[in-house]
């Protein structure tokens, strides 16, 4: 395998994915992220000297619209949803002391 | 006479229509065929019976009082658990939307409900449209109506298998990197996904959404043509959908492909494709040559990059937009935590399975400092040149032909071990989404024992019609598989 992932590599993707991953876990997310990345480099092989990157393939691009507000009060709905509500508000952990 | 449940979308919303079968009737056979069936094959993770017959009563009225006339009109729909629908739980058979009730629909449902059409339940799914199995579902797999020791596919799974089992008329997929084609492939069923922007994503969970795109799975081209037609619109909800004035998809549905220009592309029958499949493919393109069609070889190129640059692009777009699952909003939250990144963290181990979180960890990676441009970059880049070879292929030919899948279904069980040989399967329909072109698939034969074998057309970007109506030829010249 070409790529190797180091622990801190894998420390640091865990953090930016917001996952907790158990010992077994990173070992496996290190062989498994190895693996992708030497099959991603075969991208290398392309000759893209030049070559504008494409995010979207139609031209239409940035539709914009007027910022008024189209729908209605759905917030007792979408509380429902919620893991935790307490008088129309979501319930999260405390941040700060 | 077919069972009610049996027939096809425009035959049971013509009978519908001549009052020959209510949309009662209709609902009774699609539910009969699913208590009957879906214990086994397991196509639905929720079906709202209820909700259904309610609305049936609904629109059997207005289709009396003629102010219903669509051809779809009673015709009952199953719809894949990734797209929203009001007061009926969307899971995206993941455990994180374990019990989510969206609070709106998605504007492909609507549009499908505005014609009259009554959604039966929602399909099961590879979790987040991420698998090409239907085996990644937190819900449990779906099996393949065709052999239920095979899998339908994936990652529309069950909204193909529902199809094949006729416990629904027809239903909708999503396809980001071959989700609604490879399906119909495994299933024998007939798939298309349009041109990028010309269904709405509004309501679409997002899985990639520069690749995403809704699409019918159905059991002929012409109920394909007709569902299409409902449920493509401009959407000022959606910021990528297209103003098209060419919906008119099914005045394409005629027999004739004299004169057409197809191209096959040698790169698709090259090493891996299994050989019954090539030969059933190649004799479909013998049977349009033979009614008119020019058919010749040429080469794509860059058909093995289009998988890397694939899932570089796919993952880092999950990445970003899976973010929002953080257990605070809805959803599954995690019970015991310290602090608030602890509940996000663990919400997010819990509730995700494994294949989302490699896909999370490999597209945060290729977004990150450093990475960004080796490899994020870097894809979006062979993406251009790989619209460019599709560009190069469609200055000479009308479509191109060629497999869906490299073999037929793989036996429950077989593809997770391998994640790398699973991703290869993708390798006939994944540029199609990077290029953000229209791809039908539909079967041409089965194999030895017996699993269907799909064929796929691939049109340039607005050219549906050209595909419906080859499509539409080439069934006829078939007849029944």
């Amino acid at each position: 395998m070409a790529n190797v992932i180091s622990d801190e590599t894998i420390e640091y993707v865990g953090i930016l994915s917001k996952l907790k991953l158990n010992e077994e876990q990173k070992e496996q997310a290190k062989k498994d992220l190895a693996q992708m990345l030497d099959y991603i480099d075969e991208l290398g092989e392309v000759d893209t000297e030049g070559v504008e990157p494409m995010t979207h393939i139609h031209p239409e691009v940035n539709c914009f619209r007027e910022d008024v507000v189209t729908n209605g009060d759905d917030h007792e709905a979408i509380l429902k949803n919620a893991p935790e509500e307490k008088d129309s508000a979501f319930v999260v952990p405390r941040t700060f002391d | 006479m077919s069972d009610i449940n049996e027939l096809s979308a425009v035959a049971l919303g013509r009978k519908i229509k001549e009052k020959e079968v209510s949309v009662k009737e209709a609902l009774d056979a699609c539910f009969a065929a699913i208590d009957k069936k879906d214990e086994e094959v397991h196509a639905y993770i929720t079906v709202d019976k209820d909700a259904a017959y309610k609305r049936a009563e609904d629109v059997q009225k207005k289709i009396d009082a003629g102010e219903l006339k669509s051809p779809l009109a009673g015709v009952p729909a199953a719809i894949k658990d990734n797209m929203c629908t009001k007061d009926l739980k969307t899971t995206c058979a993941s455990k994180i939307l374990y019990n989510f009730v969206p609070t709106f629909t998605a504007t492909a449902v609507e549009n499908l409900e505005n014609a009259g059409s009554i959604v039966l339940g929602k399909t099961n799914m590879d979790e987040f449209a991420m698998g090409s199995t239907t085996e990644t579902s937190a819900f449990g797999v779906t099996r393949n109506p065709r052999n239920t020791a095979h899998v339908p596919g994936g990652s529309s799974g069950g909204s193909a298998a529902a199809v094949a089992a006729d416990e629904c008329a027809f239903a909708l997929g999503s396809d980001t990197g071959g989700s609604i084609r490879q399906p119909a492939g495994y299933c024998g069923v007939v798939g298309m996904k349009p041109t990028y922007g010309t269904v709405s994503r509004y309501g679409l969970v997002a899985y990639g959404s520069s690749l995403d795109q809704i699409g019918p799975l159905a059991k002929s081209t012409e109920d394909i043509a007709v569902i299409l037609e409902a449920i493509a619109s401009h959407d000022k909800k959606d910021s990528t959908s297209l103003d098209r004035k060419d919906t008119d998809f099914t005045s394409a549905l005629k027999e004739d492909v004299k004169g057409m220009k197809i191209g096959l592309p040698r790169d698709y029958f090259g090493d891996g494709l299994d050989p019954e499949v090539a030969a059933a493919v190649k004799k479909a393109a013998e049977d349009l040559k033979a009614a008119g069609a020019e058919v010749e070889e040429f080469d794509l190129k860059l058909v093995k990059y289009a998988i890397p640059a694939y899932y570089t692009i796919a993952d880092a777009e999950a990445s970003s937009n899976l973010e929002r699952f953080d257990g605070i909003k809805y959803g599954y939250r995690t019970d015991n935590f310290t602090d608030l990144h602890d509940l996000y963290k663990k919400t997010r181990s819990e509730g995700f399975g494994p294949e989302v979180q490699r896909r999370i960890m490999l597209g945060s990676f290729v977004l990150s400092s450093g990475y960004y441009d080796a490899y994020y970059l870097k894809a979006l880049k062979v993406k251009a040149l790989i619209k460019q070879a599709f560009d190069e292929a469609f200055a000479k030919y009308d479509f191109i032909l060629g497999p869906v899948a490299p073999t037929t279904a793989p036996e429950l069980g077989k593809s997770l071990s391998d994640p790398m040989k699973m991703y290869l399967g993708d390798i006939y329909t994944i540029s199609v989404n990077l290029a953000g072109l229209p791809g039908i698939c539909l079967p041409c034969g089965k194999d030895k024992t017996g699993l269907p074998i799909g064929l796929q057309l691939i049109g340039d970007c607005f050219k549906e019609k050209t595909l419906i109506q080859a499509a539409y030829t080439y069934e006829k010249i078939r007849g029944t598989v």
